[in-house]
């Protein structure tokens, strides 16, 4: 065959960007967070554990690829998304070899196997922090911060206590290595926002529901603290700008964006509210993943010249 | 004797019920959460499939075509009802372990199939032995899964710690998602090896069919190898 010559389906616009530019720009972004979580955590070494999670990502796809014969994709850097956001993911005193194992999982049960980048049917990094969390529940649960262990804000937000949402805001508290700082994830988001590599649907609509159901059902009222406290605690940013937003599980039209992101901020809400743990997040994302297929089936627009409601 | 051998290997590799034909899925996948709840769970659909053949073969002119489920799911209940008892009765740590899934076995669909598609035409002593070929096979898929699940799990292969104490058990694997996972990989490497098999120009089995006519069976909507056999005839016809 023509190496040159490509039968693809329509539409046939053509834009310079490739999916390696994006996915630079998504590693650009999660920096500050990256650079913010190894800070936060240097008494725990949280910097081996991201290293070691990001590389085993990337070279767990690179040797996959060799073995299956296919063609070697670890330049389009999504291969190191999935593992950055894997070990942003992470509590920083996990042991590096489940942070291995979580990447292993990522890349060639929940990606490769479906047939790589652009198949997955779900987030692979969520994925496999669900498989962390599933099978090494004590130490996927285990926080420190500044050598003390306790409970997240959001768990002492569940059961009654008070929290200092300034805290929560810049990130000085004990959670997973990359979600503490709501700071340092904003200023990435805005970055891909300014880029125009994520649009504010789908964080806007997820954001904007969960605030709806915490009011409604939070037993707070409109307690501005109360919100806060819940927008800035656990992986919501992170899971809202950064997760959420994947171009592969995430509908196309906008009309299906605005579902999809009820569906996650309804489930995390859920989660939260009435769940057994404190954090929802990384299940909302991922049952609302295999939702997708759905709300595209539903939201599909009608092909121009098929005519209007009869 | 030679069709008794025949049918053993055909329960065992050709038309393996777990690997093979996907029969049975159910239990498969719900209690093999360690090896000896796999095999107690086979052995004991193999005692069931065994007696229950047997009878419905010995039976098979009696039975009126237009009742044969009801029949047959009244011959399959009594023998269940008795292993039930007897588990109970004799090694009640296992009944415990199995639970719900030992009465379900009246339902198990490999039992019904094989009654509708072999013992139901076949005389006693094939039948009994499709009967036990069956059940080995599906003891063999049930015990491989339990092996993989309970090492990886728990660490541990039939109750005795294999791996040292250090290695920290991977939870998912003894919990549902594991079942799936265990099982896609089984299946898969049992797909690589006989293919490996047929790439060396030895005789594979074609997993498809139990030898008998399909157009003619009964059982073809709950049978998964007729639509290979259906097709291949299609292109016969179509040549014809």
């Amino acid at each position: 065959m023509n190496e040159n010559y490509k039968v693809s389906a329509s539409p046939h616009i053509r834009d310079r960007i490739k999916s390696g530019n994006i996915m630079l720009m998504v590693v650009i972004a999660l920096l500050p967070a990256t650079i913010f979580g190894i800070w936060n955590f240097r008494h725990e070494n949280a910097w081996i554990l991201v290293v070691v999670t990001t590389a085993s990502a990337v070279l767990t796809e690179y040797i996959y690829e060799k073995l299956m014969h296919k063609p070697i994709t670890i330049n389009d850097f999504s291969a190191v998304v999935t593992g950055l956001l894997l070990a942003l993911n992470l509590p920083p005193t996990l042991p590096w070899w489940m942070g291995v194992l979580g990447s292993v999982f990522a890349i060639v049960v929940v990606k490769q196997l479906f047939g790589g980048l652009g198949q997955n049917f779900m987030n692979p990094a969520l994925a496999a922090r669900c498989f962390l969390l599933i099978s090494f529940t004590s130490d996927m649960t285990y926080f420190v911060y500044d050598g003390v262990t306790g409970a997240t804000p959001l768990a002492e937000l569940k059961a009654g206590e008070a929290v200092n949402t300034m805290d929560m805001l810049i990130g000085n508290i004990r959670g997973t290595i990359g979600e503490t700082s709501v700071v340092a994830i904003m200023i990435g988001a805005m970055f891909l926002l300014l880029m125009g590599v994520i649009d504010l649907t789908i964080p806007a609509s997820y954001l904007i529901s969960f605030v709806v159901f915490i009011v409604i059902f939070g037993g707070h009222g409109l307690d501005a603290q109360y919100i806060t406290a819940h927008l800035c605690g656990g992986g919501l940013m992170l899971g809202a700008w950064f997760m959420a937003t994947d171009y592969v599980t995430s509908p196309i039209t906008t009309k299906g964006r605005i579902v999809y992101g009820v569906c996650m901020g309804l489930l995390t809400g859920l989660f939260r509210l009435f769940g057994g743990s404190a954090e929802g997040v990384s299940y909302a994302i991922i049952i609302s993943n295999l939702l997708v297929p759905l709300i595209e089936k539903v939201t599909l627009p009608k092909p121009f010249g098929k005519g209007g409601e009869k | 004797m030679n069709k008794c051998t025949e049918r053993i290997f055909n329960g065992l590799v050709k038309e393996n019920p777990t690997f093979v034909l996907m029969l049975g899925m159910c239990p498969t996948l719900a209690v093999t959460t360690s090896a000896i709840n796999g095999i107690g769970m086979g052995l004991s659909t193999t005692a069931v499939l065994v007696m229950s053949n047997m009878l419905i073969s010995m039976l098979r002119k009696i039975i009126p075509d237009s009742v044969r489920m009801p029949a047959f799911i009244v011959v399959v209940a009594s023998f269940v009802t008795i292993v039930d008892f007897l588990l109970e009765g004799f090694v009640p740590s296992l009944y415990d372990s199995l639970g719900l899934y030992i009465p379900l076995i009246v339902v198990n669909c490999i039992i019904l199939g094989r009654a509708e598609s072999y013992a139901s035409k076949n005389p006693v002593l094939p039948s009994i032995f499709d009967g036990i070929g069956m059940g080995l096979g599906f003891t063999l898929g049930l015990t491989c899964i339990g092996i993989v699940r309970e090492l990886i799990g728990s660490g541990m292969v039939f109750g005795f710690q294999i791996l040292p104490d250090s290695y920290v058990p991977i939870t998912i694997f003894i919990l549902a998602p594991g079942a799936f996972f265990v099982l896609a990989c089984l299946v898969a490497l049992q797909n690589k090896i006989k293919r490996n098999l047929a790439n060396k120009g030895k005789k594979v089995p074609e997993t498809a069919g139990c030898g008998e006519g399909c157009a003619s069976c009964g059982n073809r909507g709950a049978c998964s190898g007729h639509m290979f056999l259906d097709v291949t005839e299609e292109k016969k016809n179509e040549k014809e």
